[in-house]
């Protein structure tokens, strides 16, 4: 949807606008040179429009959807966000019991059970939000065919819940960080680049795939198995360099595999892979500006088609 | 006037027709892909298309209020969804002077296991309010619902009621320079009601835009100055409510005075009865289709009855233009009363006195049952008839001298008396206060 904000007068008015007193003096304010907030509704042939202006507006709609998303999904719980702990731990404790007694997996400087877990909270973090934002778009159906607000932080707050998750299941790490002694390193405070690009990735992946899935209903049955695929194509429960050497050329292309390695590299010390961090980067920054075009374009007929 | 809602050449096309109106799975966009090139030869790509808008001019100035009306699938939701931004026009643009906000779906953006307080932060960040703007008013809103006692409670355990005002107590407070509004005052008891024609005056009182849509008719008329009457997409009418309201009625249910079936096997009835004609008739047996409120007039029905041994009983049914039934008549003559018809075809009038429905357009609905050995209906037809009444400005009719709305469904002309007693003593005349000057202080 293509509503233009006239420039000069754009935010600003509006917060002046909504600035208003109670509803008793209204009258007066209404009866001032009323400030006004002039906006044109432009039909499809006008093309494309970012709005991104449009975004930051109303930024505080993202806080109020992740919000909504979280305390959606933990009520009429017993455990609550205790479930953020609980999942990487079993999947974590799952995983260790499998390749640490069954397969034995190098894995460096860490031992396995923090090996797992610092790839798998990454890497459940960003399984979640793509999935979560995915199917975002068609279950709040009925918010899209009545009222316009900007559609992309329908998909957004589902990964900005994500983030949330990650940061409770993050003290998980610490503890386990600690119970293992891990030598701290200064490298550590390139922790949360790394989840600053995984977030990047996720939203871009997100955005795009719950866009697709409005036309597209397929894409959510197909999602699961691509996830699933996703995860062993990366490094989440296996050390990198185990892959052959003719296969190595994957890892490099796949975003999440340069960030998990990257993420355990800063959590240990040791030096990181910058050529493969930078693809990563790139990749999922390049990701994320393609999707919100996708987004963007596809959203005009969102209240159409779904 | 300043403009508030200026549209231009407005269109919006839907295609319809295949499997999913809407969405698509990625075999059929494999399947159309391989056969859209033989579609192309043929000259036809598959799809209907449906234009809900056509070339829809209308411009709104500040502080209208304006009425909307029209028949299901006439455009309406369609227009209110594009000024609302919810879909896109497919050509065309409209121009917007001011915050639009809408009471399209009272309820849009709730959770029902959120609890009253968080919903209210989350519908009012949706329809586009600020997070200080909303905690602001938290508490009006909270007053405006009645609900301070269970705010806290998730709105899943609310009653429907209650859910409705808080949901319509929100989108009050979004204080929008103009305001769109869908039947919403259908919702909730009859005090809850009064109060969201209140906050609709107030925000007229304001000088903002109202845009109003509805099937009410007699809400339209009462409310609005304008009305615009919609018809497949395009607008087919504007202006004073009543014309519109009318013209509307008339051709919408495409019933006169005057109605006749030609073919028996197509008219309503059953093997019994058949409805061959109804009219609206004068005193002196003209057919008439306007209707002087103060005099008497006929409802004339020409049935015919197919077989022996049934006691009939003829009804008309007065609806007006709201969709309220003013009153309904059967036929108690003692003539036909209990007893049974021989095969014939028969012409029953019912005699409506002067002075007695209120002017505005009317319906009469006719059926006719018999209650030996049973009730039984047998023949029913909805708006069989349509007539409109009209008052006079002569001063004999029950508005006398008064040319302003008279409300009321029905219009009696009644007896009043006046008594005079002129010994008692009147009060002083300084301490009397007229109407004006209680207004004024």
């Amino acid at each position: 949807m293509d509503v233009q904000t006239s420039k000069d007068r754009g935010p600003a008015i509006t917060t002046a606008a909504s600035a208003k007193p109670r509803a008793t003096d209204l009258s007066n304010s209404a009866a001032n040179a009323a400030p006004e907030r002039h906006s044109l509704i432009k039909s499809e042939e006008a093309g494309v429009q970012l709005n991104l202006g449009e975004l930051w507006h109303s930024r505080e709609l993202l806080y109020f959807l992740t919000l909504r998303d979280i305390k959606v999904r933990y009520k009429q719980t017993l455990m609550g966000l205790a479930w953020v702990i609980i999942q990487p731990l079993m999947t974590m404790l799952i995983f260790t019991l499998v390749f640490n007694r069954f397969v034995k997996f190098d894995t460096g400087a860490l031992p396995y059970p923090l090996f797992a877990l610092s790839g798998l909270l990454l890497w459940l973090f960003f399984a979640n939000a793509v999935t979560n934002s995915t199917n975002s778009l068609v279950s709040n159906a009925n918010l899209i065919t009545k009222v316009y607000f900007p559609r992309l932080y329908i998909p957004a707050a589902a990964v900005g819940a994500g983030l949330v998750d990650l940061s409770v299941s993050f003290l998980l790490l610490v503890a386990l960080v600690f119970y293992y002694g891990v030598t701290l390193t200064v490298n550590l405070l390139l922790l949360p680049l790394f989840i600053l690009l995984m977030t990047v990735l996720a939203l871009g992946v997100g955005l795009l795939s719950a866009a697709l899935t409005v036309k597209y209903r397929d894409l959510r049955h197909a999602l699961p198995f691509i996830i699933q695929l996703w995860m062993f194509a990366s490094p989440v429960i296996y050390p990198a360099r185990i892959v052959p050497a003719g296969w190595q050329w994957l890892l490099t292309i796949n975003p999440v595999a340069g960030i998990i390695e990257g993420f355990r590299a800063a959590l240990t010390g040791q030096p990181l892979n910058r050529p493969h961090v930078a693809i990563a980067a790139a990749i999922s920054f390049a990701l994320l500006v393609f999707s919100v075009y996708v987004f963007r374009r596809f959203e005009d007929t969102f209240a159409d088609v779904i | 006037m300043k403009p508030a809602i200026k549209i231009d050449h407005l269109s919006k096309r839907y295609r319809i027709g295949g499997l999913h109106p809407g969405y698509v799975t990625f075999r059929e966009v494999i399947g159309s892909v391989v056969t859209a090139p033989f579609r192309k030869l043929k000259g036809t790509n598959g799809q209907q298309t449906v234009w809900a808008l056509n070339d829809v001019k209308l411009q709104i100035g500040e502080g209208e209020l304006v009425g909307i009306i029209g028949h299901n699938g006439a455009g309406k939701s369609t227009l209110l969804k594009i000024l609302s931004r919810v879909t896109r026009p497919t050509t065309g643009s409209v121009e917007l002077f001011g915050r639009i906000g809408s009471l399209l779906e009272v309820g849009t953006g709730f959770h029902p296991d959120l609890t009253g307080r968080e919903n209210i932060f989350l519908s009012g960040a949706i329809l586009g309010m600020r997070r200080a703007e909303i905690e602001r008013k938290f508490d009006e809103i909270v007053a405006f619902s009645e609900l301070e006692k269970f705010i806290e409670t998730s709105v899943k355990w609310y009653s429907s009621g209650m859910y409705v005002r808080l949901a319509f107590s929100v989108a009050a407070h979004l204080e929008p320079e103009i305001l769109m509004m869908d039947e919403v005052l259908a919702v909730g008891d009859a005090a809850f009601q009064q109060k969201c024609l209140d906050k609709m005056h107030e925000i007229r009182q304001q000088g903002r835009t109202i845009l109003f849509v509805s099937h009410d008719m007699a809400a339209i008329t009462r409310l609005c100055k304008r009305v615009v009457l919609l018809e497949n997409g395009r607008i087919t009418c504007d202006g004073e409510p009543h014309e519109v309201v009318n013209h509307y009625l008339s051709s919408s249910l495409k019933t006169g005075a005057s109605r006749e079936w030609a073919n028996g096997a197509e008219a309503p009835g059953d093997e019994v009865v058949r409805l061959r004609r109804v009219r609206v008739r004068a005193e002196t047996g003209e057919t008439i289709s306007v209707v002087d409120i103060r005099k008497p007039f006929g409802i004339e029905l020409t049935y015919e009855v197919l077989e022996d041994g049934h006691a009939l009983v003829p009804v008309l049914e007065f609806y007006n233009e709201a969709g309220t039934e003013l009153f309904s008549t059967h036929d108690t003559q003692p003539d036909w009363r209990r007893r049974e018809r021989p095969r014939a075809t028969y012409t029953s009038t019912v005699w409506v006195p002067g002075n007695l429905l209120a002017e505005g357009s009317l319906l009469g609905h006719v059926s006719v049952m018999s209650h030996f050995p049973s009730t039984k209906l047998h023949l029913s037809e909805r708006n069989a008839v349509a007539f409109q009444v009209v008052d006079s400005p002569a001063g004999d009719s029950a508005r006398g001298d008064y040319l302003g709305p008279m409300p009321g469904l029905m219009r009696p002309l009644l007896d009043w008396t006046t008594e005079t007693n002129e010994t008692e003593e009147l009060s002083p005349k300084s301490k009397v206060q007229s109407p004006k000057s209680a207004q004024d202080s």
